[in-house]
């Protein structure tokens, strides 16, 4: 097998599964950047940007004090990249590839050329995505919902958005339809549903998602594709008057649809964000407290019936757009009804812990972190899941404070966990501990130091669109002073990526080396070799009990793997 | 390294990998038609008015249209029929004779895209057009896309016949999936768009 086959156009799963989480992880990066550059200018408004303020040029930041127009571009690419460039790779591709078809007993996924395409697919959207930026008036700079119509009158970078939106989706779409043949149909024998790990189970709920979700999104690309390009107007209404014109177009568009068509896919999206990362969290729980998982069963109903509910929620993102009380009534009962299984799923993680004697190492820190972590960003959507608080927050810090809870401490605390906990299976190695809890507390810290301050200038009513941070805001003069002490901390942040940085690849060359089962694991990835080779596991997987043997009285060992038969 | 249930189905599931594969994404393509549908939906009770399809659009032409694809899905069952009884030159004629309706489909519909450009009217001139040019042109790519998988089928067949005639006889019948949902997709086109 030659190079390219090997570690390009790679049709192993485990490859595939890198070449996913490395992608993710530079593109997480990317978004942070882009984050770092929006949080000068909302601290130090009017200022120019120090270091790479030159760089920027004229027609972003002349003399390094950074436009409106480049400030929105920021806002709406870091939105996009960290979603669908960043954590959908990283928690989807990434962890789904490498691990989902270990944990089953594969040999590989179902389809390995499909995989591989559409791995290029995603790769083919990031480049369209980045390179939007050089495009006579930039990127996107519509936020990432990309609402029309101020989408469909933006300059060209929308169009390259929604291109590189066809790749990105058309790779969703191919790598679910594998996920869902490789859990139903490369079971190893004696594998039953209720014998899969909980992150089995995760995944193969986010791939339903991401399969009938996406869909009505690329339609929804299509027409606006249509109003720019061939002159329609789906989302134009009659009469629209742009800088101080009616625009000549036949009219008859619904702003809303766009709305309706993008939140289908975008609610159900946040759940492809965070499931993932509840089955991480749910995979090194039960590792770390050496006990089954508390009330597996009813985590797998809760996942399910999360599954179905996300496709029934998504007009709680309008709540102010006008559709109406009926609507909202509708969708805010679907909402609390929602927050059920969410809670049930967070408490059985909760109860897990309950007299434990708990091994606190790196991956079980961050694992711990992401609970309250996910807690708070949940509590907080409450009020804005309820249509009459939701007049008050809407479109505030508040709502950036809420899900940025969720997905950043939460999810990409999750993924930090994953890559600690199966970074030896990968590679064979593990991660120094020391530095990975020099990356654990700081980043603890400064997460919570970016994002609870804005719950704060939510509640003053501080717009997330202004570029000033609020500075023109006459009631956010309280609040302001606020704005420096999250941009800090967001550089702090940065910084405390470092030590994960130096460890990701100091360990790779010389880490410890250790044997198949570090973590002394019950599920079945940790009986192939570590690397595992091309097609996985070198004895015959036939598997007798469920996924947490952890403790089971009368055995020697305190853990009990899958593939073993309990000693009499 | 082989990866099981390419051919022979899972005891447990019934199902081989491709044919579990297919159905997932017929899923996916409902979906993508439905939120059409939905947008057409939309469209028509908010606007004041609606004007009836045969008014603007060519009846006579999307029933032949209809009868052609219609019949294009009956030489693909046959084109299965004949892979099934092992019999691989009437497969093979089948197969051209179903890209051949598919094509005289896409030549209509040419005719009929080029009448409407020719009277001046284009997706811009009104809402009820622009559902019309989007809805139709996507079920055009796909189309397309099937003939492209149908064509390679019937040129590639001879070799994957001889080395597993099972495997390229399951391979076809997914095909035939896709190729009977995009006439299906049409049957729903053909009265919303022309007769309603």
């Amino acid at each position: 097998m030659g190079f390219w086959r090997k570690y390009v156009f790679s049709i192993d799963h485990k490859v595939i599964g890198i070449q996913y989480a490395v992608t993710g992880l530079l593109f997480l990066s990317c978004g942070f950047c882009l984050m770092m550059l929006m949080r000068w200018q909302l601290a130090y408004p009017g200022q120019p940007i120090p270091f790479i303020g030159s760089w920027l040029g004229d027609t972003r930041a002349p003399g390094g004090i950074m436009l409106p127009d480049f400030y929105n571009q920021l806002g709406a690419m870091h939105g996009t990249i960290m979603v669908f460039l960043g954590v959908v790779p990283l928690a989807v591709g990434g962890f789904g590839n490498f691990v989902l078809p270990l944990q089953i007993g594969a040999v590989d996924m179902a389809f390995p050329k499909l995989n591989m395409i559409s791995y290029w697919c995603l790769f083919v959207g990031g480049v369209i995505m980045l390179g939007s930026f050089f495009l006579p008036g930039g990127a996107a700079q519509s936020g990432w919902t990309s609402y029309a119509p101020l989408a469909d009158i933006a300059p060209t970078g929308q169009t390259a958005w929604l291109f590189g939106m066809i790749f990105l989706i058309t790779s969703s779409l191919l790598g679910s339809m594998n996920f869902i043949v490789t859990t139903i149909q490369l079971r190893a024998k004696g594998l039953t549903f209720f014998r899969l790990p909980f992150f089995v189970w995760a995944q193969f709920v986010t791939s339903f998602l991401l399969l009938l979700a996406f869909p009505p999104l690329e339609a929804a690309g299509v027409l606006q594709l249509m109003d720019r390009l061939a002159g329609t107007s789906f989302f134009l209404p009659t009469g629209l008057v742009v800088s101080g014109e009616i625009l000549q177009v036949s009219g008859g568009g619904s702003p809303l649809l766009w709305q309706h068509l993008f939140w289908f896919l975008a609610h159900p999206e946040v759940y492809v964000l965070i499931l993932p990362a509840m089955g991480i969290v749910a995979e090194i729980i039960a590792n770390n407290t050496r006990k089954p998982l508390w009330g597996y069963r009813s985590m797998v109903y809760s996942v399910i019936v999360l599954g179905f509910l996300s496709f029934v929620v998504w007009a709680h993102h309008m709540f102010i757009t006008g559709m109406g009380t009926v609507m909202s009534s509708f969708f805010q009962t679907t909402t609390m009804i929602m927050s059920i299984p969410s809670v049930i799923l967070l408490s059985c993680l909760f109860i897990s812990l309950y007299g434990a004697s708990i091994r606190f190492n790196t991956p079980m820190l961050f694992a711990l972190a992401f609970l309250p972590m996910f807690g708070i960003g949940g509590l907080t959507g409450l009020p804005l899941g309820l249509s009459a608080p939701d007049i008050a927050l809407h479109d505030t810090y508040y709502v950036i404070g809420h899900f940025h809870y969720i997905v950043a401490p939460g999810t990409i605390f999750a993924l930090f966990a994953g890559i600690y906990y199966w970074f030896p299976k990968a590679t064979g190695r593990r991660m120094s501990e020391f530095l990975g809890k020099l990356h654990f507390w700081p980043s603890l810290i400064f997460m919570n130091g970016v994002f609870m301050p804005m719950f704060i200038q939510g509640f003053a009513g501080v717009s997330r669109r202004l570029a000033d941070g609020g500075v023109t805001y006459s009631f956010a003069g309280n609040v302001t002073p606020l704005n420096r002490m999250m941009s800090w901390s967001a550089w702090g942040l940065a910084l405390a990526q470092l030590p994960f940085i130096i460890n990701f690849f100091m360990s790779m060359r010389s880490g410890v080396k250790v044997g198949n089962n570090p973590w002394h694991a019950t599920t079945l990835e940790w009986q192939a070799p570590s690397p595992p080779p091309h097609g996985n596991f070198t004895q015959d997987i036939v598997v007798s009990h469920g996924p947490y043997e952890y403790s089971v009285p009368g055995q020697k060992e305190d853990f009990l793997p899958q593939n073993q038969p309990a000693e009499a | 390294m082989e990866i099981p249930y390419i051919v022979e189905p899972r005891q447990d599931t019934g199902l081989n990998n491709g044919k579990l594969g297919i159905w997932l994404f017929l899923a996916s393509e409902v979906m993508l038609f439905g939120a059409l549908f939905a947008a057409y939906i939309m469209m028509r009770v908010g606007g004041p008015t609606w004007p009836l399809g045969a008014s603007i659009l060519n009846v006579p032409m999307a029933t032949l249209n209809t009868l052609v694809l219609i019949t294009s899905s009956i030489t693909m069952v046959m084109a299965w029929a004949s892979l099934m009884r092992r019999n691989y030159s009437a497969y093979q004629l089948y197969m051209f004779a179903t890209v051949g309706l598919g094509l005289v489909f896409l030549t209509v519909k040419y005719f009929e895209y080029g009448h409407k450009f020719h009277d001046g009217l284009y997706p811009s001139t009104s809402t009820f057009l622009a559902i019309y040019f989007t809805l139709t042109g996507l079920h055009m790519l796909h189309v397309i896309a099937g003939m492209v998988v149908i064509t390679y089928f019937a040129l590639a067949g001879r070799s994957m016949f001889r080395k597993n005639p099972q495997w390229l006889t399951n391979r076809v019948e997914n095909t035939g999936l896709f190729w009977h949902f995009v006439d299906l997709v049409w049957i729903f086109l053909f009265p919303v768009l022309y007769l309603m």
